[in-house]
């Protein structure tokens, strides 16, 4: 499947099938700071993602001063 | 997994609250939290103005959203930074938000365009008076939202921060025991003095992946990109370190940050040295603001920071414009 990630913005490809849960993990990212995006559709962790899937994994987190 | 509501579909699951929403009941999810910050905190009423503090990112524009969702009357102000690559992006999403969903419901947008206003950007500024960019872009943020607010005599004026937000400015102002801020940091800050809006943060019970899940949800349409001057901020080292321990432990910024509220109460409720809370912070304003002598805004010194700031950007680029 294709990973789209951010900061910096890449693409990465990733074997499926396996569960949104397990591709955090793999790509050593914590649920809480991110989004998974399957199309424009989101999912939750439990779901499972396969082979030509278009995946997103969209950082939540901005810095913010005021 | 499903919806703990409705037993649909779930697209998000939350597990500090050990639940699962699909669309429509994260939604109602999202606006009753907002709803019972509002009231439980009794930042405003159906009747008041609000101006909305907007910057195109996730927050301020599912905040401004609820609110209209919701039915208040809210107006919102965009401050352009004047950021390479960054500003034109930022305002070109809350405009369109703006044509999209604001203004059907009645609701205007103001830009203040930094480089119009102060004779530069904001990059520029800040190394103009030698100070870091977070803090110049945070000082004049403050003094035009509030500057707004109170010329045109809006009730309150909003801000986007999260739980995220509260949590990690509370670690940071622990770990360095800045107790003067610790008594500011409250989801609401009132109108302590002549020339202070009151401020308000209706979304400090919802954290940041529920707002991001919010906005994508209901098609906002934000600048999902970090500001490039925010990069190595603290700020985002310590919202880090907080999901590492929320991933292991879900619900420890809620504990941390309501646990903090719950101690601030009771120090107001005991009269306790030292209490925190909105009516002893307007006293102690009362007692150590006064107008600035440029401006009028509420200050401690004789100048405000912004304008001692101003005064600084206008001799620097005098000086820098004189022949050697």
């Amino acid at each position: 499947m294709k990973v789209q990630l951010s900061h910096p913005e890449r693409t990465v490809e990733i074997k499926g099938p396996k569960k949104a849960r397990e591709l955090l993990r793999e790509l050593n990212l914590v649920q809480e700071a991110h989004l998974v995006i399957r199309g424009d559709e989101l999912i939750t962790e439990d779901e499972l993602l396969k082979d030509g899937d278009q995946v997103e994994i969209r950082p939540v987190i901005s810095g913010g001063s005021l | 997994m499903n919806c703990t509501k409705c037993k649909t579909k779930a697209v998000i699951d939350l597990p500090r609250h050990n639940a699962a929403f699909c669309t429509p009941c994260f939604t109602t999810y999202v606006h009753e939290q907002t709803a019972y910050a509002i009231k439980h905190q009794r930042m405003f009423g159906p009747e008041d103005r609000i101006l909305v503090a907007v910057s195109g990112g996730k927050d301020s524009l599912a905040l401004w959203d609820i609110l209209l969702k919701l039915g208040y009357k809210a107006d919102a102000l965009y401050v352009d930074l004047g950021i390479p690559g960054y500003s034109a992006k930022s305002r070109e999403k809350v405009e369109r938000f703006t044509e999209r969903v604001a203004r059907p419901h009645g609701a205007t947008l103001q830009i203040h365009t930094v480089q119009e206003e102060e004779g530069a950007g904001i990059k520029e500024l800040s190394n103009l008076v030698h100070r870091p960019t977070c803090a110049t872009c945070g000082t004049i943020k403050r003094y035009q939202f509030n500057k707004a607010a109170v010329e045109q005599e809006y009730d309150v004026m909003a801000t986007g921060h999260n739980l995220d937000d509260e949590a990690a400015r509370l670690l940071g102002n622990v770990l360095h025991w800045q107790e003067e801020y610790l008594d500011k940091q409250s989801p609401i800050l009132p109108a302590s003095v002549e020339g202070f809006a009151k401020k308000v943060k209706p979304l400090y019970r919802l954290a940041e992946r529920e707002l991001a899940a919010y906005a994508v949800l209901n098609k906002i349409d934000y600048i999902v990109e970090e500001c490039p001057m925010a990069k190595g901020s603290m700020m985002l080292l310590y919202k880090e370190a907080l999901n590492r321990l929320e991933t292991e432990s879900p619900g420890t910024k809620h504990r941390f940050y309501f646990g903090f509220l719950d101690k601030q109460a009771l120090r107001q409720g005991s009269g306790q040295a030292g209490a925190t809370a909105p009516q002893s912070m307007a006293e102690k304003d009362r007692a150590s603001l006064h107008p600035c002598s440029t401006c009028g805004q509420p200050t401690t010194g004789a100048i405000c920071s912004y304008c001692k700031m101003m005064a600084r950007s206008r001799l620097s680029s005098s000086s820098a414009r004189r022949p050697s």
